[in-house]
């Protein structure tokens, strides 16, 4: 089975970030959506720890290890980027003034139940960090994540099985498989990858998906 | 006349007493006030509340306040870290009470005390484990859960440069919590790498005014690391 590597999705995702965009790159897979974003577009990143305009990783010898991005590795700040507080960053997330934020998931649901921050094991230590307030806060969530577990169930389900972050908030879903928006009718498929048909998606997934007229990606 | 500037570390958190509770500014190690935490184990405080984004990395700043066992319980949004494996054993052995809250709601509720707001709703968590057994409210067409404000007994925080009416600015990413802690918290110390005398900090750029601040105390940054010379 042909599946787009992480580097493709990433590269699918940051197609869809329009210029003049505030967006807010979730911590693992999402990050290197940063990479793909197309030069001829003016985006703005937010980290979740206070600074907007956020760049990439400095060169080495230059790390400050107080300029750092919300999974604490060093960055360095865009020129007309800013620093604030806690309750101001939140705020620009809480407030809807960022325009997308992309997460990575352990589950989405078909009305868009989102599950990312805990396993819900007995001996796991949880943590959420801003995923629940990214998640209500964000203009349009995207998730990002690979459509089935390691051993080949689909990560898009009924009901969430894992603990919830969010009710109802996921716009669209990027896979390795397909771009498909949640949508009030049900789940729309917009694109699948090259080589894979509707009804083997369907089958997949296992749950019934909508077809939308929409060519293949490659 | 005001002076708000302690001699150091010790005589700044002298005071605090058991059972007490502190907030600690910090994202990670940015922002940490590690020499006024070294301080405080120094001192001997125990049976704390602590207020902090995270539980600690290693075994310096918090983590070591949690491996002296100065601690009954921790509020934090992330306190799983690669590093933070004081906190995790503790955890684990039933050792330290966890309240987890959302990084947003931590910002806002400590904001909240600082601001004499009573509570909030807030549509995050909403619908979650984090939610549960709060009172819920349907406000413009949305769910939303109440929320209290986050009170403290001290805050204590890391900035750049303050005067001795207590203004401060702070540097960086490492001006995180500190901001809003400062305002919540019933004695504020912040620890600064440079003291300025008043009218030296640009009044445009004040980030947080002296009225939040009770005590300043100076520890300048560490000099660089001496390196051996085969």
């Amino acid at each position: 089975m042909k599946r787009m590597s992480r580097e493709q999705m990433a590269a699918r995702v940051a197609r869809d970030i329009p210029d003049g965009a505030y967006v807010n790159l979730g911590i693992g897979l999402p990050t290197l959506v940063a990479n793909h974003l197309p030069k001829d577009r003016e985006i703005v990143l937010h980290s979740e720890n206070g600074l907007l305009g956020m760049g990439p990783a400095p060169a080495a010898g230059q790390e400050d290890p107080e300029l750092i991005n919300a999974g604490k590795q060093p960055v360095t700040l865009l020129p007309g980027g800013a620093f604030f507080h806690q309750a101001d960053s939140f705020g620009m997330m809480r407030g809807g003034h960022l325009d997308v934020c992309v997460l990575g998931a352990f589950q989405v649901s078909t009305t868009g139940d989102l599950a990312n921050w805990h396993t819900g094991a007995p001996d796991a230590i949880p943590a959420v960090g801003g995923a629940m307030d990214l998640a209500i806060g964000a203009k349009q969530v995207y998730v990002m994540m690979e459509h089935l577990t390691k051993d080949g169930r689909s990560k898009i389900v009924e009901r969430c099985t894992y603990p919830l972050t969010a009710v109802g908030c996921v716009n669209r879903i990027y896979t390795d498989l397909a771009v498909i928006d949640v949508t009030v009718r049900g789940l729309r498929v917009r694109e699948i990858v090259d080589g894979m048909s509707f009804e083997e998606l369907n089958r997949l997934t296992g749950i019934a998906l909508l077809r939308e007229q929409a060519p293949a990606v490659a | 006349m005001i002076d708000k500037i302690v001699p150091s570390v010790e005589a700044a958190v002298a005071d605090i007493g058991d059972g007490t509770t502190i907030m600690l500014s910090g994202f990670g190690g940015a922002g940490m006030p590690s020499e006024l935490i070294d301080a405080l184990i120094e001192q001997g405080a125990k049976d704390l509340t602590i207020v902090n984004n995270n539980a600690g990395n290693g075994e310096t700043g918090l983590a070591a306040l949690l491996k002296a066992r100065r601690v009954r319980k921790i509020l934090c949004s992330f306190p799983r870290q690669v590093d933070s494996y004081v906190f995790d054993g503790l955890y684990r052995a039933g050792e330290i009470e966890l309240e987890l809250v959302p990084q947003g709601n931590l910002a806002e509720r400590i904001r909240a005390a600082g601001a004499g707001i009573g509570a909030f709703f807030t549509p995050t968590g909403y619908g979650t484990e984090l939610a549960a057994g709060k009172e819920t409210r349907l406000i413009d067409g949305r769910w939303q859960v109440l929320e209290l404000p986050i009170h403290a007994d001290f805050a204590l925080i890391k900035a750049q440069r303050g005067d001795r009416w207590g203004n401060l600015v702070y540097r960086k990413t490492a001006r995180n919590f500190g901001p809003v802690m400062a305002t919540a918290a019933k004695c504020t110390i912040a620890q600064v790498q440079e003291i300025v005398e008043l009218g030296e900090l640009d009044p445009e750029a004040v980030v947080t005014p002296g009225i939040f601040v009770r005590r300043v105390v100076r520890v300048p940054p560490p000099a660089a690391p001496l390196k051996a010379v085969a």
